[in-house]
């Protein structure tokens, strides 16, 4: 057991038990449901997935610092719009420029929301609830209730959806799938490796404690919803590629699967603790359920009731179980600590004779 | 500055903007005050600002209630698909509401008594429930009531009054009586400042939250039911989306998200505010969409203004020293 202690965190045992989670409902649909294991399953629950995770790597930042992006979904509507129009009126536009435009929009709304929680000292769930009836109004008031419409997009950006990077297996990596990946991994180094994006954790799990030791609350705080607003910019720009046809309505409630995704997959809401790895694993978790009750033939009805309890389950064994673990590996640190200062002669046991 | 000061001038605010947008309106439109558009005005909103007088005291405790729009929509379905299914329709009804009560059980439950956050525990209820609505009545959408229940949601019944603005007047003078009358009252208060405090001192924390959360379901289903007689129809999507509404109004009421603090004088205020302002904007034919962002940008600006006349009056007096 101690063997095991030191290696593992309680942390990872919510991942690593969500994704036996993800495999034994994987077993348990392919039992169900006849060719279930077929690259096509795969390439529909990662398309669909590729979306929310991007969104909720730049989310699960600002739940660590103890504040939530409910604008979101208003942020990803509003870069996938204006992007696409851009596109439609100058088809010769370079891929990558189209993407950084609308990276660029989701960083100067996501900016906007960090001002006003950061130096305005506005409570988060206010400042975005009040964002993400703003950027729709913007929408829907510029766009003239008009659509951006497949047929005016360029050919490279309509077949970006199907495209395959590489393929291993039989199981295609499209683009979007792997750019979502790499936003994982980046994320996910990053937050683990980098002592600037340690400091999210550090504000969330105690912010009295960062601030003694001068970290820069307000200015990380700032950084986590500039880099959830880049994200969702990112994220617009692939929803854009993915449906092709956008209305002023696009994007409309993603904060929501957005949150589950993040919740699901052990971030704290209280913030502080949390992964971007689980995050994702917490939008997989979704995607497969979502796409397989449809397989399945459960009517698409039963989809939200299934995912509100699943999102209860999620918080609630997070209380209950995770604050037991937690509790036993305290106690086994102490017991280590009392073992090292018993030790004859450890410390200044036999320098000072 | 104490807290008693600024909540005295928060609501001098929320005053002051209230005339103003009187007097545009006033100017604006001859009928604007008419007894036909006050009547109006409230009856657009009914079903909202009834919820926000539960929400306000939810508020105040501490806590959040993310699904009252969908346990608004789930007792219209519940009612509806009872009815469908033959159910005699008083039956529907009184069914209607008890599954409001016990979605607020349910939340109630899961926030005092296994103490999860309330902001996941309604998040999921938001989707939940929406979901059960949904199975239950899936995309049809189903009318045909008995002639009295839609004469009753659309009719006035009391004088110029309908049985809904009966209802929220009614359930305010009660709201203001429970939580600036009673004892009750002030434990919510206290809840909301410091639970630990409350729980030391020997206040019943789970009870009172637990009957916070049920209330809330009770009246979350009722004005989910008048909506159904207003609309005269129920579909799955029914209210959807009302949540950011009910908060915006009471958070503009100059009640802190944290909890503790705020009155229902400032949300009785909020709610004239917001129903002016939706009037008078409809009145110069601005559409909705950009009066949801018009009041949007007023509820951050509602907190944004006072925080920063806060840190511009520290400033000028630490340079004064």
């Amino acid at each position: 057991m101690n063997w095991l202690q030191r290696r593992v965190r309680p942390e990872q045992i919510r991942e690593l038990s969500l994704l036996l989670l993800i495999v034994v409902a994987v077993i348990i649909f392919g039992s169900l449901i006849d060719g279930y294991y077929t690259s096509r399953t795969f390439n529909r629950i990662a398309s669909s997935v590729a979306i929310i995770t991007v969104v909720a790597a730049g989310q699960t930042l600002v739940v660590l610092t103890r504040n939530i992006d409910l604008s979101v979904g208003s942020i990803v509507g509003c870069t996938a719009y204006f992007t696409g129009s851009l596109i439609a009126a100058n088809n010769g536009l370079p891929p990558i420029l189209a993407a950084l435009v609308a990276i660029a929009l989701g960083t100067l709304m996501g900016s906007i929301n960090g001002v006003l929680v950061a130096w305005g000292r506005v409570p988060s769930i206010i400042v975005t609830l009040g964002s993400l009836a703003i950027y729709r109004g913007i929408l829907i008031e510029y766009s003239g209730a008009k659509t951006v419409t497949t047929d005016s997009l360029p050919a490279w950006l309509v077949d970006l959806p199907q495209n395959a990077l590489f393929t291993i297996g039989g199981l295609e990596f499209r683009t979007m799938v792997v750019l979502a990946i790499v936003v994982v991994i980046i994320f996910q180094l990053a937050t683990s490796l980098l002592s600037f994006f340690r400091r999210f954790y550090a504000i969330g799990s105690n912010p009295e404690a960062a601030s003694l030791i001068g970290l820069p609350a307000q200015r990380m705080i700032f950084t986590s919803f500039v880099l959830s607003g880049a994200l969702s910019g990112l994220a617009g720009f692939l929803f854009l590629a993915r449906f092709g046809n956008i209305t002023v309505e696009a994007g409309r409630g993603l904060e929501l699967q957005v949150v589950a995704a993040v919740v699901v997959g052990g971030v704290n809401i209280f913030g502080g603790s949390g992964t971007i790895f689980g995050a994702m694993l917490g939008g997989v978790m979704i995607g497969t359920l979502e796409q397989s009750l449809f397989r399945l033939g459960i009517s698409e009805f039963w989809r939200d009731a299934i995912l509100g309890l699943l999102i209860l389950l999620a918080v609630a064994s997070d209380a209950v179980i995770l604050n037991r673990l937690r509790a036993l590996w305290a106690r086994s640190d102490l017991k280590l600590i009392d073992k090292t200062a018993a030790l004859p002669g450890a410390a200044s046991g036999t320098s000072s004779r | 500055m104490t807290a008693l000061s600024r909540l005295k001038s928060w609501e001098g605010l929320l005053l002051a903007l209230l005339l103003v947008i009187l007097f545009f309106n006033v100017t604006d439109s001859p009928f604007f005050l008419g007894v036909g558009n006050i009547v109006n005005l409230f009856q657009l909103s009914i079903e909202k600002i009834i919820v926000a007088l539960i929400m306000t005291l939810i508020i105040i405790s501490g806590e959040i209630d993310l699904s009252v729009a969908s346990v608004m929509g789930l007792a219209a379905c519940v009612m509806a698909w009872l009815f469908q299914m033959g159910t005699p329709f008083p039956l529907a009804l009184l069914a209607a509401v008890a599954s409001g009560a016990v979605a607020g059980l349910f939340n109630g439950f899961w926030i005092a008594y296994v103490g999860l956050p309330s902001l996941a525990v309604t998040l999921a209820g938001l989707i939940g429930y929406r979901g059960i609505a949904r199975i239950l009545v899936e995309d049809r959408a189903i009318g045909g009531y008995p002639e009295w229940f839609n004469t009753l949601g659309q009719q006035p019944t009391f004088g110029p009054l309908t049985l809904s603005i009966v209802i929220f007047f009614v359930l305010l003078i009660l709201v203001v009586v429970v939580l600036h009358r009673s004892a009750l009252g002030r434990l919510i208060y206290v809840i909301g400042n410091s639970p630990n405090a409350a729980r030391y001192s020997g206040v019943r924390v789970k009870r009172v939250k637990m009957a916070l959360f049920v209330a809330s379901g009770i009246i979350s289903a009722i004005a989910g039911v008048l909506y159904a007689a207003r609309l005269g129809s129920v579909r799955g999507d029914m209210a959807q989306g009302f949540e950011l509404d009910i908060i915006t109004i009471v958070l503009l009421g100059g009640v802190s998200i944290f909890g503790g603090s705020g009155n229902l004088v400032g949300v009785g205020l909020s709610i004239l505010v917001i129903l002016n302002l939706r009037n008078g904007m409809g009145l110069a034919n601005i559409t909705g969409n950009t009066q949801t962002s018009v009041i949007g940008a007023l509820l951050i600006v509602s907190v944004l203004l006072p925080n920063m006349a806060q840190l511009i009056r520290n400033k000028w007096r630490g340079s004064e020293t």
